[in-house]
């Protein structure tokens, strides 16, 4: 075993990388559940974002493009939870685990042909001077534009939620949609909206690890984040910057985990790949004693039955 | 303008009729999916369900329906129980291979004694482990609240880190050259779950699943507990009034549930897949939620269910190596099949009325 072979700076710089997919997903989840809505099928976007930006990406040779499809792919894929939950108002847990394995299917599908391409590279963004910083500069200004985009819609969530009358509108609706029905708003309308912006961002985050971090198409290589970005949620207590901070906690250990494997510990690795699903959980139960903070009628199927 | 009106009562006839709807919708737009991968739509969708049965090597693929179709029956009865309390067991995966790690774990310890108490002891021993795999997510939310969906589909991942350390470790076969996977049980008389009657694949899990079937069909229609979890699922203030103790109907759910996918995986170890390996399990615990919602969370849709899943995977199979149809195209057919059928639901318990709303 080497410790000294991990590097701390690159440690920290890699633990923001890692952390970039979990957070885009979660905050897009995020969003959904202030709505009123619970989409169990994170999962299945994020994968779908990811077969889609990487197959765009290698293709046009533009990870940008690639990004960009990735979001709009995982927009399309949510567009039938919408449709089912919404319209057909189907049971919302069903409805999301259909996404699920319905999006593992179909990107593994899609796929096919693109198994051991490489893709072409996503630069870092050109800060010039400021990413030749010691220690700072690595760690804040090396990255590439997607954790950068990661944190401001962070920032633009949380500003959206509190500050403007649409976010007022969209709590409103997830608080308490017969009162919201009853005040006007169109409730399907601005739930299918919070829906396919959580698509979009699951899909920005599941072509993060296909284009950024393995960098690689294999099946099911989203490998479960989309569920630790759901449960990320719930530690998040539905607060953007707590959402912010879990996903550096859940990266970081990822990271770390990987760090360690690579140097040698003793643990065998199928111990070490385990520690964040058995996070996951701890975290879970630790935070699940306060329920108090969640949307009002999370969960519930809307039906204006008047 | 198309609206909907709810119906006071769910209505029997839509809910019979959309399983089947579903399917045809299903074979229609899996045609289409079919014809864009540049395959015959109708010859793909004939390989699937026609061939397996009435093909001409239907002699050899009539076996597998039962072999396949046992531990999705046997899963998506525990999940069916849950489902309609509305407790959310996801992890039935990771229970279904714990399951099969402790049954095959307790049978390889006897290695190489023979005696005819060892294969009852794996039967415990798997159901057991699917049971306290099970009983984890369901701990935590009886006493901290804990969201027993998360937790459960979390011990997944946890499940297959552990399947791969103990093919590579643990069970690994001393006399296998180094190659990762535990001895085969299936030649290991005592510990193996041979075909009851020759060439039917009717072997002990079958039974299970029947047993299982019959239990759960009486447990709904005829029992106080069946009753308790049809009251929680459907008003669970009312179920509180009338005495329900939702923490033992929790525990007993997904135990029950991780029960029977531990089963099946010892069944499937233990037979048809012969050992512990790293790439043993195959999604039945996922699959086995289609099933158990395509089966109408009712005993008896799920035996017809889980043999039309059966079906589509033996016809997978096939058109795999026939049509060189890819082998995620079935899992799309599959995922499919669950879309409209969640989609069509809203037939049953909804009327849809066209033109304007009058005005009240």
């Amino acid at each position: 075993m080497d410790l000294s072979a991990i590097n701390p700076i690159l440690l920290i710089a890699a633990m923001i990388a890692a952390a970039t997919p979990i957070l885009l997903a979660a905050i897009g989840e995020l969003v959904v559940e202030r709505a009123g809505v619970l989409n169990l099928g994170v999962e299945g976007m994020m994968i779908t974002g990811a077969v889609c930006g990487f197959i765009i990406a290698v293709n046009t040779g533009s990870p940008a493009l690639g990004f960009i499809a990735a979001a709009v792919g995982g927009a399309v894929l949510s567009l039938l939870f919408a449709f089912l939950t919404q319209v057909a108002l189907a049971n919302q847990v069903a409805s999301g685990l259909a996404l699920t394995l319905f999006g593992l299917g179909l990107s593994a599908l899609m796929g096919q042909s693109y198994v051991g391409i490489k893709p072409p590279r996503t630069e870092a963004t050109p800060l010039g001077a400021l990413a030749d910083i010691p220690v700072i500069g690595p760690i804040v200004f090396g990255h590439d534009l997607l954790v950068y985009l990661g944190l401001a819609i962070v920032a633009g969530t949380w500003a959206t939620l509190t500050f403007t009358r649409a976010g007022l509108v969209l709590r409103a609706v997830g608080e308490n949609h017969d009162a919201a029905h009853a005040l006007g708003y169109k409730v399907k309308r601005i739930r299918t909206a919070a829906i396919m912006f959580g698509g979009a961002c699951a899909g920005l985050g599941g072509a993060y690890i296909s284009l950024v971090r393995v960098p690689q198409w294999t099946e099911g290589m989203t490998a479960g984040v989309g569920w630790i970005a759901l449960a990320l949620v719930v530690f998040a207590s539905w607060k953007p910057w707590r959402v912010l901070l879990g996903a550096y906690l859940f990266g970081g250990i990822t990271q770390l985990q990987l760090n360690l494997q690579g140097a040698g510990v003793a643990i065998p690795v199928e111990y070490l790949a385990m520690s964040p699903y058995i996070v996951t959980i701890i975290v879970l139960v630790i935070l699940s004693a306060d329920k108090s903070r969640a949307p009002g009628s999370l969960g519930r199927t809307f039906h204006a039955s008047s | 303008m198309i609206r909907l009106e709810a119906r006071p009562q769910p209505s029997q006839v839509m809910a019979y009729a959309t399983p089947v709807l579903a399917v045809v919708l299903t074979m229609i737009f899996g045609g289409v999916l079919f014809a864009i991968l540049g395959k015959d739509p109708i010859q793909a969708i004939l390989t699937i369900f026609w061939e397996p049965i009435f093909g001409e090597f239907s002699f050899f693929y009539r076996p597998q329906l039962l072999i396949k179709g046992a531990p999705l029956v046997l899963i998506a009865i525990g999940l069916a129980l849950g489902f309609r309390a509305g407790i959310w067991n996801i992890g039935a995966e990771g229970q279904y291979i714990v399951g099969a790690i402790c049954g095959a774990g307790a049978g390889l310890a006897f290695y190489p004694t023979e005696s005819v108490f060892i294969f009852p002891i794996m039967v415990a021993a798997g159901a057991l482990g699917g049971w306290a795999w099970a009983m984890i997510p369901g701990v935590l939310k009886v006493k901290f609240g804990t969201n027993e969906i998360l937790v459960s589909l979390m011990l997944v991942y946890v499940a297959e880190q552990l399947l791969a350390s103990m093919s590579l470790g643990l069970l690994k076969n001393p006399e296998g050259f180094g190659f990762p996977g535990s001895r085969n049980l299936q030649q290991y008389p005592s510990a193996h779950n041979a075909e009851l009657i020759a060439n039917t694949g009717m072997h002990w899990g079958v039974v299970a699943a029947l047993i299982a079937v019959i239990f759960a069909y009486v447990l709904l229609t005829r029992h106080r507990l069946g009753f308790a979890i049809r009251v929680t699922g459907e008003a669970p203030r009312a179920a509180k009034f009338g005495g329900v103790n939702p923490a033992r109907l929790i525990l007993f759910c997904l135990g029950m549930s991780g029960l029977l996918a531990g089963l099946a995986g010892m069944f499937e170890v233990a037979g048809p897949s012969g050992q512990i390996s790293i790439d043993f399990n195959v999604g039945y615990g996922f699959t086995a939620i289609i099933v158990a919602f395509l089966g109408r969370l009712n005993p008896i849709g799920i035996v017809f269910a889980g043999l039309l899943m059966a079906l589509t995977y033996i016809g997978g199979d096939i058109a795999q190596s026939q049509l060189g149809l890819p082998a995620s195209a079935i899992q799309v057919f599959q995922g499919m099949l669950l879309f409209f059928l969640l989609a069509l639901d809203v037939l049953a318990n909804y009327r849809v009325r066209f033109g304007r709303a009058e005005v009240a």
